[in-house]
């Protein structure tokens, strides 16, 4: 078993891009409107409900809602797709489509699959993540050239979770345990500090918990770029993620290898 | 015509058990989405974010506070979503996955009598999901009178049957599921955050609050709001009443149609 593999990982991982470019060339309609939900939020709570909302105060000084609302916007919306593709789409690949076992019968690798898979997703991200900053831009929510590292930052949002829910995808059963996800992913979206700042909830135990959630760190992260106010928590939010990243793509490969090797 | 209704009737009895059989074997997955999800909003943006609005009830359509806002907005939200939601992906998989709209044509029930026993399920559905989030959120003190929401509930259902009504008809003539996701996107998302759930429609200034207002949501949000606040202007509320139940009507006699097509070809 020592023969060296016929392709290298780095052709690897082209053929899965191209592959996925191929077959999702025809759902381009779904990836334009894609783009649109945040920003359709932005417009929606950022400036409809902020009409209701004096300011908040973010570092000691007062920000519009908007200004507020927008990077954690940003961040939702890198964690909302990375979690549609690595969830639904994986366990239709992995079940029905059995997408993996025909890739596993060519020179690919479950290790290239898993880094294939999560870098479609992150090219999909990029692009609604970059298409979301433009828009913040011209809206003027943007007055910082920190902003530009917002991009990498949802990049690496994207990928803590992709990782981690494919891991889990790997566990499920039938599509009644994608409910377990949606409670997973509404609390979060919701409770992150993307809406109101994490001092609604008091200076107790729930605020820890906050703090302590993937989400929370990516949401402050963007936030803390797009204001042009990052701070020694930013590198913990960025190592945080790094790491639970890195984690779920070990659990990944392993799993796959018990899922498709057996 | 007594035989006639009887015959209606019947063909609708018959069928119901159908979709209410499917629901007993599945409705522990909708727990979760017709009911812990909502309620999730109603705590993040109704009473956390909610604690960071000071607007005067005149800026809140005269609710005394953005919970109580919110709150009938929600509900109306939830409604048309799960109207759309019961018409669309059942209703496609009836018509061509596993078939059993062709099945029951088998038997001597026809094309109105399967229509009409789904919309009779959806309605159900609505119903009932509406009814257990009022009833929770009562203790959160948002109602100001005790019929408001009762009669609110009533108007539920009817804004969710006008959409219901509609969306089978497009579902009937739709022949692959890819455009769900635009009808969503471009459709249901839009409609959920701009007609005037989250916030009053003048803050979308005159031109955009117009094309809010001309929106089925609008009118079912509205009429829910005024209902539960206790602020109902007779004529608005009739007018609202009058716009739901047209688009039910028509969107019944397009959901009939669209399904005789489908099915008789």
């Amino acid at each position: 078993m020592t023969t060296a593999s016929p392709i290298s990982p780095r052709q690897a991982l082209g053929a899965i891009t191209l592959r996925n470019y191929t077959t999702y060339k025809r759902y381009w309609k779904l990836f334009l409107t894609g783009f649109l939900e945040p920003v359709l939020y932005l417009f929606s709570i950022g400036i409809g409900v902020g009409q209701l909302i004096e300011s908040f105060e973010l570092n000691g000084q007062p920000i519009p809602y908007a200004e507020f609302v927008a990077p954690g916007m940003l961040a939702a919306s890198a964690f909302n797709g990375a979690l549609l593709d690595s969830t639904y789409n994986v366990f239709f690949k992995l079940k029905y489509d059995k997408l993996y076992d025909q890739m596993l019968a060519t020179p690919l690798t479950t290790a290239d699959v898993a880094r294939g898979e999560i870098l479609w997703g992150q090219l999909r991200g990029a692009s609604y993540s970059a298409a979301f900053l433009l828009v913040m831009l011209a809206m003027g929510l943007v007055h910082s050239w920190w902003a530009v590292l917002a991009l990498p930052a949802t990049l690496l949002i994207g990928f803590a979770f992709s990782a981690v829910f494919m891991a889990w995808t790997t566990w499920m059963k039938s599509f009644q345990d994608f409910d377990k996800i949606t409670l997973v992913q509404l609390p979060m979206f919701l409770f992150s500090a993307t809406f109101f700042p994490v001092e609604a909830y008091g200076d107790g135990a729930v605020r820890w918990v906050v703090e302590a959630t993937p989400l929370y760190r990516g949401v402050v992260l963007c936030r803390e770029l797009t204001t042009g106010e990052p701070t020694w928590a930013s590198g913990v939010s960025v190592l945080y993620l790094l790491a639970m990243g890195l984690l779920g793509m070990v659990v990944v490969r392993r799993r796959l290898d018990t899922l498709l090797r057996t | 015509m007594a035989t006639l209704h009887n015959a209606a009737a019947e063909g609708v009895l018959r069928q119901v058990d159908y979709w209410w059989t499917v629901f007993k074997r599945t409705w522990r997955g909708s727990v979760i989405s017709s009911f812990v999800a909502p309620l999730f909003y109603v705590v993040g943006m109704g009473v956390l974010l909610g604690g960071f609005v000071s607007a005067a009830p005149a800026e809140l359509e005269g609710a005394t506070s953005y919970l109580a806002f919110l709150v009938p907005g929600l509900v109306a939200a939830h409604a048309m979503q799960l109207a759309v939601g019961e018409t669309t992906y059942p209703v496609m998989g009836a018509i061509k996955w596993h078939r059993s709209y062709h099945a029951q044509m088998a038997t001597p029930l026809r094309v109105c009598d399967i229509v009409n026993a789904h919309l009779v399920f959806v309605a159900l559905r609505i119903a009932s999901a509406c009814a257990v989030f009022l009833l929770v959120l009562a203790p959160f003190g948002v109602f100001v009178t005790w019929w408001g929401p009762v009669l609110a509930w009533f108007g539920l259902i009817l804004l969710g049957m006008a959409f219901a009504t509609v969306v089978f008809g497009i579902s009937a003539r739709m022949t692959s599921e890819e455009g769900y996701g635009v009808i969503y996107r471009l459709g249901v998302v839009p409609l959920v955050l701009f007609s005037g759930s989250f916030f009053p429609i003048d803050n979308l200034g005159p031109v955009l609050g117009w094309v809010a207002r001309l929106t089925p949501l609008w009118h079912g949000v509205d009429l829910t709001r005024m209902l539960c606040l206790d602020t109902v202007d007779a004529t608005t509320a009739l007018v609202h009443v009058l716009v739901l139940v047209v688009i039910t009507a028509l969107g019944w006699r397009w959901a009939t149609r669209g399904l005789e097509q489908r099915l008789g070809s």
